[in-house]
């Protein structure tokens, strides 16, 4: 693990990336790291992430400044921008379940080729999709999610790395940080370690590439 | 008593004990707030919550605790939090046992459509599609008709949410359940008649020879 600062990390990554965004409603977004992106104009960037925030907020500001040319998300509801840069053709949404969504994040961090889930069997999110029958039950095959970076949202870091998070800011944050190549992340506050007990750590510091550095 | 109330008051008495439970937005929201006072349960809000408690005080929310919509609430004693994966291994798994959500349509067979209308809203599923297809039991929170058309329909014309169909109809006119894959007519509000009913439904209804009235 390495510390850097906002700047640094965020110009390991390249235009046109894959990215993982933690976040939830804006709530548990790394908005220092998003800021970053905005400030260095990362162009043409693929979003995997629940929800698109709202316009000014979280991964809202990506859409705002016209820095992803696709998305795959379980909710885009509340931002009107991303629905007319969707409805004008600048930006492809793919919408999907929220459980299938995580589940297939969980499945390309822990090592599986994807899922068998019974939602959305019978409805148009079949389409295209290879459909078992199991025990007597329909499932959809759903492949696995893995990105170059994940952009990952902390409570706590101690300085190996050890993560902990808060309330209801952690939603995809651990499950991300297992899902990409490089994982970096950005805590509310870096504390000594041994003051996360090892009972308390969510994600472990191996998981870690880079903690961007307060202040 | 106004429609919204008088669903919210109905689904309320749905509610035991020990039930875990998830809220969909809009009038299913507004059922936490008739709960009856001996009856305790656990909300769950999707974006990682058990304990769900009323929405804080003004300058008493705290930024890292919202509800699925991203709105502050509070947490209640015995709260606990977790991540996304296991909200829907909760939700996916049958561990929640009860969901209300609210519809666009629902047809005679109890097939629900509440995430599109093509051309029009595409705002996403979200957690619909694994709430409806995990949920031990799922109930509809809705208005019987929109602007004067019948929500229930013979068969839905808009998107599926799942190929499960729901348990229960509660709407401002009437509580309605399918066993045996029909639509049934099992009680009517306070001053409705059973033609008012069968007048602002499209579907088919069974009708049995009794149909109480709701109690609120």
């Amino acid at each position: 693990m390495q510390t850097v600062s906002a700047a640094t990390a965020v110009s390991k990554i390249p235009d046109g990336a894959t990215l993982m965004i933690g976040g939830f409603m804006g709530v548990g977004t790394p908005e220092r790291l998003v800021d970053e992106l905005v400030r260095q104009g990362k162009r043409n960037l693929t979003v995997i992430a629940n929800d698109t925030a709202v316009p000014g907020r979280g991964i809202g500001k990506l859409i705002d400044a016209g820095l992803v040319s696709r998305t795959i998300a379980s909710h885009i509801g509340l931002n009107p921008e991303t629905q007319k840069q969707m409805i004008a053709g600048k930006m492809a949404v793919d919408l999907v379940p929220q459980g299938t969504l995580i589940e297939r994040i969980r499945a390309g961090g822990y090592g599986l080729g994807g899922i068998l889930t019974p939602t959305g069997v019978g409805t148009v999110v079949e389409e295209g999709k290879q459909k078992i029958q199991l025990n007597g039950k329909s499932y959809l095959i759903e492949t696995a999610l893995h990105a170059q970076f994940a952009l990952v949202e902390a409570f706590l870091a101690d300085y190996l790395g050890n993560l902990s998070y808060a309330l209801t800011a952690r939603n995809f944050n651990p499950v991300i940080a297992m899902a990409a190549d490089t994982t970096i992340v950005a805590a509310e506050h870096i504390v000594p370690v041994g003051l996360i007990a090892p009972d308390h750590v969510v994600t472990p510091a191996p998981l870690v590439d880079y903690l961007v550095t307060n202040g | 008593m106004d429609p919204q109330t008088i669903i919210a008051k109905r689904i309320a008495r749905e509610l035991r004990s020990g039930m875990l439970v998830n809220l969909g937005i809009g009038i299913p929201t507004m059922v936490a707030n008739h709960v009856p006072s001996d009856v305790k349960v656990f909300f769950q809000s999707e974006n990682g919550l058990i304990g769900t408690g009323a929405i804080p005080e003004q300058g008493m929310g705290h930024r890292l605790l919202t509800d699925a919509a991203g709105q502050p609430v509070t947490a209640l004693p015995g709260a606990c939090t977790f991540d996304s994966a296991m909200s829907f291994g909760l939700i996916r798994g049958g561990h929640v046992d009860i969901t209300v959500l609210g519809a666009l349509q629902v047809d005679a067979h109890g097939l629900l459509a509440n995430w599109m209308i093509p051309g029009k809203m595409v705002p996403g599923m979200g957690g619909a599609m694994d709430l409806v297809t995990g949920a031990k039991r799922v109930i509809v929170a809705m208005q019987h008709t929109a602007k004067g058309k019948p929500k229930i329909v013979n068969k839905c014309t808009l998107p599926l949410t799942s190929e499960r169909p729901i348990d229960l109809v509660v709407s401002e006119m009437a509580v309605i359940a399918f066993p045996g894959g029909r639509a049934t007519l099992l009680e009517r509000a306070p001053g409705v008649t059973t033609e008012q009913v069968v007048a602002a439904t499209d579907a088919k209804l069974a009708i049995p020879d009794n149909i109480p009235e709701m109690q609120l």
